[in-house]
């Protein structure tokens, strides 16, 4: 197992940049996630790492080696794409054991190996079954198993779970993090599903227009963003946004958004009359009649356990509230909002940009 | 439906299926792939015929009608648009049909109405191909609209959009058949969908219908286990009956089924901790605790700072459990 180190990553198809001077470190045993709506640069990014891509400028180095100009088969990484690409015509076992016999290892340390992947996988029961009989699930499986069976430095895995249904990728993101967890390998997992994401990675890496607009822990990234995109791309039902005019200087404890005085955490730097951003998640939001900023219900959805209730402030904003589902609201009623003081950002809207505070410094928890 | 029931040569897809969808109702049927929701619509639509039992549109029989006369709309997974017309000619296609055909005006006037319903009024022009997910997904659901049959067939509409789109849709979707009064019958795997969408929700296991009624009748009051697990997001804990000796439960339970709303977790001060916690799962919006219990995992959501640590020993207590027998039906305290 190794680590991998991405410096100063750039590629260029013609006019296009598709990756923009990239610098981060995926840590030896890491779960990885590039993150990223399609086009911003992700699956070229891991491409590059495994040799399938040369990179335009920088360097890539896996295990303390510089591989930027090696070939993807002297890379010692394991590739699982999308699409299961398995060997109609052989065996669950002799599919996993492909790469090996490839290699030309002895049929007996193959098949102990095979055998060690199948248990890992839980697929022992299916090493003798035709692939082509198998669920879509159980076809990944395989698939991850002909990875697992290399032994590999590294995992790369392009949106292994894109091709299942909603209800089975919830099952294969528990399956593929107790894996993880048990094989302790580094792995770069490439999806545009923030959900994958939130419930696998170590660290998120998460990308716009080939750029990396945020890195860090999941929790980090969804209670700190660093910025709009990513305050939208993360969760669901994403940040609400409340957009106002002002001014802010270090210190403040609270804006005033249309005449409203709203707490928030103490901002660390100032800003002069501006098109300013405030940024709210859904379960810090609470309904309370007598709150002056007032808004009208638009619709509730029932959860079961909560409910997300979509209101509409009087400026027009739309807000979304992550509620208990036993408090009853009705589409037209018009309600007051609260919001959780320690738990708001602030974005300068021209740029996207989350301003400084008490928050956003990584200092105070709400 | 009454007592409709198909079969794909030894296989029972759907078996003596009752139910009514009431004018203006919006109905989910929701259970897993092959327990018969897609074939039920399309013996609805016609596309299948029924071996057994009576398909009723708007109080007419049209058991034994051709799809063409049974006056229903399908809206499929995947959306067929026609990549060569614009988003105009893609809505009006369905009024020049040379069955339904329409005076232009009239088509002019109907396919403006739905685009701005659809919020995708500005589209108009633009070709089918330059759209993204979403926008095809609201022509393909407009095309159905532009039409007014007395049913809306729909079939898993929102599952190829990805998760934003999906929950921006659904609100969508609710406010248009409300709106129209639209009377929709919509199948799907996805529990969301059937919580949020649904007047009543008609649960499927296996071809038949096991319970039918409001998402929160469903919710509050399954009538066995299978429908307990499909609703509510975690799912609720299905704890053997023998881990909890002192809870009065009926003699048949043998299982007790809790959701993590009627969970309540302490930090165990009297030396008689039930469970350990095993794992703090943060998902952003929601924090999973899970806790295990002998060899049992109870799954509840919890706040950010529970004070709780991994290997901590802690009371749980059942605030609302529920109860289920061997084979997974209900009992309920007499």
């Amino acid at each position: 197992m190794a680590e991998i180190r991405i410096e100063h990553l750039q590629k260029t198809f013609g006019d296009f940049t598709a990756v923009r001077d990239s610098t981060f470190t995926v840590r030896n045993g890491e779960f990885f996630c590039l993150l990223g709506p399609s086009g911003c640069g992700k699956t070229t990014t891991l491409r590059m790492i495994a040799g399938l891509e040369l990179p335009t400028s920088g360097r890539i180095l896996l295990g303390g080696d510089d591989v930027t100009f090696k070939r993807a088969s002297q890379r010692d990484i394991a590739f699982v794409f999308q699409l299961f690409a398995l060997y109609p015509h052989m065996n669950v076992r002799t599919n996993i054991g492909y790469p090996l016999r490839s290699q030309g290892m002895l049929r007996h340390d193959v098949q102990a190996r095979v055998a060690e992947a199948a248990r890992i996988l839980r697929i022992e029961h299916l090493l003798d079954r035709s692939v082509s009989g198998l669920s879509s699930g159980d076809r990944q499986r395989v698939a991850l198993g002909r990875a697992i069976v290399r032994e590999p430095l590294a995992f790369l895995l392009d949106e292994p779970l894109g091709a299942l249904d909603a209800e089975f990728r919830d099952v294969m993101c528990g399956e593929l993090r107790a894996l993880h967890d048990r094989l302790q390998a580094t792995t770069v997992y490439v999806t545009h599903d923030q959900l994958e994401a939130m419930a696998m990675a170590d660290t998120i890496a998460l990308m716009n227009h080939g750029v990396v607009e945020q890195l860090g822990p999941p929790q980090d990234i969804y209670d700190r963003p660093a910025s709009l995109f990513v305050a939208d791309f993360i969760g669901s039902p994403p940040m609400s946004f409340l957009p106002f005019r002002g001014s802010v200087m270090a210190g403040d404890r609270s804006v005033r958004v249309h005449g409203v005085e709203i707490a928030l955490p103490e901002v660390r730097e100032g800003i002069e009359d501006t098109e300013l951003v405030l940024g709210v998640r859904p379960e810090h939001v609470m309904l309370s009649d007598d709150a002056p900023l007032r808004a009208e219900v638009i619709d509730a959805e029932y959860l079961g356990t909560t409910q997300i209730v979509t209101l509409s402030t009087a400026t027009g904003a739309g807000i979304k509230a992550r509620i208990a589902a036993d408090i009853h609201v009705f589409p037209g009623e018009s309600t007051g909002l609260q919001f959780r003081p320690g738990q708001l950002s602030l974005f300068d809207k021209a740029s996207g940009r989350a301003l400084r505070t008490a928050l956003h410094d990584g200092g105070a928890h709400g | 439906m009454e007592g409709v029931t198909k079969r794909f040569g030894a296989t029972v897809a759907v078996a003596d299926l009752t139910f009514t969808l009431g004018d203006g109702e919006f109905l989910v049927l929701l259970g897993p792939t092959g327990a018969g929701k897609t074939t039920t619509l399309r013996l609805v639509a016609g596309l299948e015929r029924s071996d057994a039992g009576r398909v009723h549109l708007g109080g007419r029989d049209v058991t034994r009608e051709p799809p063409a006369a049974r006056d229903a709309t399908f809206v499929f997974q995947q959306y067929s648009l026609y990549p060569h017309l614009t988003v105009y000619d893609n809505l009006a296609f369905p009024l020049r049909s040379p069955a339904h055909r329409e005076p232009e005006t009239r088509i002019r006037t109907r396919v403006t109405e739905i685009a701005s319903l659809l919020h995708i009024d500005d589209k108009l022009a633009s070709r089918a191909t330059q759209l993204s997910g979403g926008q095809m997904q609201r022509v393909a659901i407009g095309r159905a609209l532009v039409r007014h049959p007395s049913i809306y067939l729909m079939d898993e509409p929102l599952s190829s959009l990805d998760a934003k789109l999906r929950a921006e849709m659904r609100v969508e979707l609710k406010r248009i058949q409300r709106e129209l009064g639209a009377t929709i019958l919509y199948v799907t795997h996805d529990q969301t969908e059937a919580m949020t969408l649904a007047t009543n929700i008609g649960v499927l296991d296996r071809g038949r219908l096991v319970q039918f009624g409001s998402p929160r009748a469903i919710y509050a009051d399954p009538v066995n286990a299978y429908v307990a697990t499909r609703l509510g997001s975690p799912g609720i804990n299905l704890i053997p009956r023998a881990l909890y000796p002192d809870v009065a439960a009926p003699p048949a339970a043998a299982t007790i089924g809790v959701r993590t709303e009627h969970v309540r977790i302490r930090k165990s001060s009297n030396g008689h901790a039930v469970g350990r916690v095993k794992w703090i799962e943060h998902l952003g919006d929601q924090n999973h605790l899970h806790v295990t219990i002998a060899d049992t995992d109870v799954v509840t959501l919890c706040d950010r700072d529970t004070g709780l640590a991994v290997g901590d020993t802690v009371d749980v207590e059942l605030t609302a459990p529920l109860f289920f027998a061997a084979d997974g039906e209900r009992v309920r305290a007499s």
